[in-house]
């Protein structure tokens, strides 16, 4: 029986927080896919144009990191890793198959998403450091060219980790576990679904 | 610029190959620079300037007859003038027309995410295209020569062309044409090599010079600008001409295996949660519905 009753997950200024990230990641990673092989360089061309898309990807860039920063202070208690956690990963393979009962019951986020969160934040931090190089790399001196091939180097294989991270964050969020979608646009889950996916955060939460 | 006439051989950025490939043979060029008959006069400069219209910069003083520091994006040839003492304290002065080395395996053509943005010709001379040039500066990263220069008002990277224009109706470039020492030649690959070579070798033969040689590096597939240096063993004395030039090993990784290494994770990735969506489906909210299946 499902029961209409529903928690609040994700307040407002959470869900605002979320897709500001996400949105800016997304533009981040079209315009950076489009310099990234010339068999999508289309998206740059959709995107207003090869040059558009380099000026915005940088300041666009900064957004995302600039709400991963903002993230970081509203989540940052949520998504450090627990004793528990330990147990998660050694089941994550029920998980995966969809063989929850043998799952431990998780807090607000499970260890899984604890690592994407922490591969999106890594990824973030090298990502600004490399794009700052490749943004103004003509105050770059002769002496010091080396740098700009490395920073290339970092940001490409940075952007990479958090693609693989943000494929399986997509495929979780709106194909997996249905109701995430709902929540992060609307804020509220079933009871159902928090006892179901995240139980210790319902128990926390409700009492019951 | 475009050049019609000319033949194109690689395109940067550009998704599968190049059209037209291979269609006619077209002779390979090179510019052959004889430092050793240099006389630093900046004829060269001039005329550069002027074929490619732009006005004359500010120049700066630093105690030598170098026009400026470095070449910039609307200098594109500049004569670097420096002073060597041999062992035996005698002094010479050493002049060398720097500039695009048109690589046969350009590190900026390959690091150009842009499509069309560099284009090699099948003779040789790699081309900058600005109107599709997208400011990223990843030429300047691929290069080993430190030669595209960036024009921070229009966000556009340009270089030495070796006046494809001109080579395309047939003329040499202006730098050849202004050269009043004949330090400077232009014609095929194959009998500028043959003639650097026999230049080569009247110098070791005929003067004190006995360890000139032809500077053509293979690190980067042999270029189509080449010098005969008094002595092959020290380039770098020439203001910096690097000995054993060679695109950046990261640009390498990046734009060979970490590209196919990326593709495949990406296109791995999405096919794989497809495949696991087909295999075990959404997640149920209650345990009792999930063994109901």
């Amino acid at each position: 029986m499902r029961r209409r009753t529903v928690i609040e997950r994700y307040p407002f200024h959470e869900r605002f927080c979320h897709w500001l990230t996400g949105f800016a990641y997304i533009y981040c990673l079209a315009t950076g896919l489009a310099f990234y092989s010339p068999y999508v360089f289309w998206l740059a061309i959709m995107l207003g144009g090869g040059p558009t898309s380099r000026f915005w990807h940088p300041v666009i860039g900064v957004v995302f990191v600039g709400a991963q920063m903002w993230m970081h202070h509203i989540w940052r208690g949520d998504v450090k890793f627990v004793p528990e956690d330990r147990e998660w990963l050694d089941k994550t393979k029920y998980y995966a198959t969809n063989q929850d009962e043998k799952v431990p019951p998780q807090g607000k986020y499970n260890a899984g998403q604890k690592i994407f969160y922490w591969a999106m934040y890594y990824g973030a931090f090298l990502l600004v450091l490399s794009g700052a190089v490749m943004w103004f790399p003509e105050l770059i001196s002769v002496s010091f060219g080396w740098i700009r091939p490395l920073a290339i180097f970092v940001h490409e294989g940075a952007a990479l980790v958090t693609i693989g991270a943000f494929i399986i964050h997509v495929y979780m969020g709106a194909f997996m576990v249905p109701g995430s979608v709902d929540a992060m646009l609307h804020g509220f889950v079933t009871k159902d679904w928090a006892r179901a996916h995240h139980r210790l955060w319902f128990h926390q939460k409700t009492g019951e | 610029m475009s050049n019609g006439p000319l033949q194109i051989k690689a395109i940067s950025g550009h998704a599968g190959p190049v059209p037209g490939l291979d269609t006619s043979r077209d002779y390979s060029v090179a510019k052959l620079i004889d430092v050793t008959t240099c006389i630093g006069c900046k004829a060269c400069e001039v005329a550069c300037l002027e074929w490619n219209g732009y006005p004359f910069r500010e120049t700066s003083f630093d105690n030598t007859y170098q026009t400026m520091p470095d070449t910039a994006w609307n200098y594109y040839n500049l004569i670097r003038f420096n002073e060597h003492v041999a062992e035996d304290g005698t002094l010479s002065w050493l002049m060398r027309k720097d500039g695009c080395m048109h690589c046969a395996d350009p590190g900026c053509l390959r690091a150009c995410p842009s499509d069309g943005a560099i284009v090699q010709y099948a003779n040789g001379i790699v081309d900058f295209h600005q109107e599709h040039c997208i400011g990223c500066q990843y030429c300047v990263s691929g290069c080993p020569f430190n030669i595209p220069k960036f024009n921070a008002e229009t966000k556009k990277v340009h270089k030495c062309t070796l006046c494809s224009d001109r080579v395309g109706a047939g003329l040499e470039p202006a730098c050849i044409k202004a050269c009043p020492t004949g330090c400077l030649h232009f014609g095929t690959k194959e009998d500028m090599k043959d003639l650097a070579e026999k230049r080569a070798a009247q110098l070791r033969q005929h003067t004190a010079h006995t360890n000139a040689g032809v500077y053509d590096p293979p690190g980067v597939g042999g270029t189509h600008v080449m010098y005969v240096l008094h002595d092959i063993d020290h380039p770098e004395r020439y203001g910096g001409l690097p000995k054993d030039p060679q695109i950046p090993i990261l640009v390498r990784i990046w734009k060979g295996p970490l590209k196919w290494l990326g593709n495949a994770a990406i296109l791995g990735g999405i096919l794989g949660a497809a495949i696991h969506y087909l295999r075990f489906g959404p997640k149920k909210e209650s345990h009792e519905e999930a063994h109901g299946d």
